[in-house]
């Protein structure tokens, strides 16, 4: 019998499924050991019994809330995907106002359909298990969490900061170029992708479970970078996360 | 007696289709958005210019290539920033890639499913295993194009003001040339797929809307053109385009003083296909397609002759790199001290519009930007409204089908469609 699992998804831009999609031959071998039972973006139909349910986006809405909470009670295990759904990710970046006020830029109405709450993570209103960081979802990473699911053990990630993986790459350092990078204090587990790409970390892994701040407030200060700046990174993909 | 379909399924986005009919006749018929509003426009409003495109990318997984594009392209026009010339080729390339990925996505699992009469493509698994490998094989290497170029497949980390921040090596480029030629005999088969399948009849007068094909087959530029001839510049949109909110919808729509219009492959080969590749006028043929056609159905056509003009596109456009070397990719002028700027690319999905507004500080003051699948939804509402007599007199379970299948033919993307319209309040 394979193991029954689901994707579904909130507000959110659903680059996180598709990066499942994406592992395409991976993907195949997937389906020789789990069956995919719920996929709205590729698939018609509904599942009664979820072994695994992959959440992708935030909650805005009072309806997102109560079919979340009916997603949770059907399985056994949810996994929230991105960070969109782990933290609210770039969703929250309008929580600096109030919906109301948002509604009124951008549609210059307030009509009872556009009605949004403060965007926010799956675990404000339910218990998740397991949580796959980054904007988008590392496809590895993924592959890695649900072997671990499938296998029964606890998947686990990194504790470490990209700053570690950035260093094992030989990347040349972001500071050094007078940029702020985030990457002292971010989750690892993306391979410094974006350092690779010539930019620097945004920290959309969301921060370590212990970040040490006050050497990262140290090397800030070496480089001679303002806090406006700092906060400009901070405030992209880590809007709901506490500062310090 | 009522139709819903709620929650519809193989699309990108959330939307519900509820249609009224009494005595035989259609009273309503609304395809209502109820993806989340997301309000990217406002929070964009105060952000530096370099954090722009990595924050509006996130609008849209299916296209965050060509929304980082555009946002790009809008702040280089707003900071009059001029970008190399090897750079827009890699540009180019990166956007072929995305689309035809984004195409063959659409073509084999979105819509082959409902040619088949299957729910999904993983049904299929154990009897048309060669199929699906096909499909995953050819999605594969449009990735690689995205993943050689931009770094990921996904919200791309090369791409930034001015151009690039890391180029591809010559050597990975030649691989994926070479990987290109390899995906063709897939091509091939996939062309005979699509030509064997009836398509659905149907058949209105409704306007195209495309970037200008001058030079090229419709992708990046600053010149638009109308079905109707009317050519225009990109920054002239607010006064040929109204956005309009709906009281069923949470995306807004748009239209212009004739009415609805049509964004997307099909306008693109209505419109520029004079400028299509030469494999790719021989696959119009082959699928039978009539370039000046207006049953949206065969939107699958025409994105499948993309599929093919994009790749053949893109061993050219490789080759120019490897002739001209990417020595630089990065425009090295200081930005301007804020200004005001528009750019249209097009997304895989059509014609997307961006608009920002910087202040002296280079933070951005106001964005608007509207997304093909807003500009297509008044076409496809009333597509449906004119298609739907003709299918009342079908069985239920029938009906259902093909309305889904036209909404499907035109690949409505929604996550996009409701994040990004704003309001002119005039």
């Amino acid at each position: 019998m394979k193991m029954k699992i689901g994707f579904f998804d909130f507000a959110g831009c659903e680059g996180c499924q598709l990066t499942v999609m994406n592992l395409e031959e991976e993907l195949l071998q997937i389906l020789q050991l789990v069956e995919i039972v719920e996929f709205r973006e590729l698939m018609s139909g509904t599942a009664e019994q979820i072994e695994i349910a992959f959440v992708e986006g935030s909650i805005c809405r009072p309806g997102d809330r109560e079919r979340l909470q009916r997603i949770r009670q059907r399985s056994k295990f949810l996994v929230a995907l991105g960070s969109c759904a782990d933290n609210g990710g770039v969703n929250a970046l309008g929580s600096d106002r109030t919906p109301e006020v948002l509604r009124q830029q951008v549609y210059g109405s307030d009509l009872p359909h556009l009605y949004t709450e403060t965007p926010q993570a799956l675990s404000a209103v339910v218990e998740v298990d397991y949580r796959v960081p980054g904007c988008p979802i590392d496809g590895h990473e993924f592959l890695a969490i649900l072997q671990a699911l499938l296998l029964k053990q606890h998947p686990e990630l990194p504790s470490f900061a990209v700053c570690v993986e950035c260093k094992l790459a030989e990347y040349p350092c972001s500071f050094d170029y007078g940029q702020v990078c985030l990457g002292p204090i971010t989750r690892a587990g993306c391979q410094a992708i974006c350092i690779d790409g010539g930019g620097h970390c945004r920290g959309c892994r969301g921060l370590i479970d212990n970040p040490r701040t006050s050497p990262y407030h140290q090397i800030l200060e070496q480089h001679g970078l303002s806090v406006e700046e700092i906060l400009d990174q901070y405030r992209t993909f880590n809007v709901n996360e506490k500062s310090s | 007696m009522k139709i819903e379909l709620d929650y519809l399924t193989r699309i990108e986005g959330h939307a519900h289709l509820v249609v009224d009919r009494e005595a035989g006749k259609v009273t309503s018929c609304q395809l209502q958005v109820v993806e989340t509003p997301r309000f990217f426009e406002a929070m964009l409003q105060g952000r530096h210019y370099t954090d722009v495109s990595t924050i509006v990318a996130r609008v849209c997984g299916v296209c965050s290539i060509s929304h980082t594009l555009a946002s790009l392209m809008t702040t280089e026009n707003a900071l009059q920033i001029e970008v190399p010339p090897q750079a827009q080729l890699l540009r180019r390339l990166l956007s072929y890639g995305e689309i035809a990925q984004s195409h063959l996505l659409q073509l084999y699992f979105m819509a082959l499913p409902d040619y088949l009469g299957v729910p999904s493509l993983f049904h299929l698994l154990d009897e048309k295993q060669e199929l699906i490998a096909r499909a995953l094989r050819l999605k594969r290497t449009a990735n690689r194009i995205c993943e050689v170029v931009g770094g990921r497949p996904i919200h791309p980390v090369t791409t930034c003001i001015g151009g690039f921040s890391a180029r591809p090596e010559a050597g990975e480029l030649k691989k994926l040339r070479q990987e290109l030629v390899a995906t063709l005999p897939d091509l091939e088969a996939t062309v005979e797929l699509f030509s064997a399948f009836d398509y659905p009849e149907f058949s209105r007068q409704r306007e195209a809307l495309c970037i200008a094909p001058e030079g090229h087959y419709p992708l990046h530029g600053n010149r638009l053109l109308t079905s109707s001839g009317d050519n225009y510049q990109a920054d002239e949109y607010r006064s040929k385009i109204e956005e309009y909110i709906s009281p069923n919808s949470t995306a807004k729509l748009a239209r212009t003083e004739r009415g609805s219009y049509m964004v997307g492959p099909q306008a693109r080969v209505r419109n520029g296909h004079q400028q299509l590749s030469p494999m790719a006028v021989r696959v119009c043929s082959a699928l039978n397609l009539n370039p000046a056609g207006l049953n949206p159905f065969e939107n699958l056509k025409a994105r499948l002759v993309e599929v093919i003009h994009y790749t053949e596109e893109a061993l050219h456009t490789i080759d120019e790199l490897l002739l001209t070397g990417m020595n630089q990719v990065l425009a090295k002028e200081t930005p301007a001290e804020g200004g005001c700027g528009t750019a249209t690319v097009e997304a895989p999905r059509g014609l997307l519009f961006h608009n920002y507004q910087y202040d002296k500080q280079g933070r951005l003051e106001t964005a608007n930007c509207i997304i093909p699948t807003a500009q297509n939804l008044a076409a496809i509402e009333t597509d449906l409204q004119l298609l739907l007599p003709e299918l009342l007199e079908q069985p239920e379970e029938q009906l259902r089908k093909n309305l889904e299948m036209l909404i499907r033919a035109y690949d409505p993307c929604l996550s996009c469609s409701t994040h990004l319209i704003k309001i002119d309040l005039v």
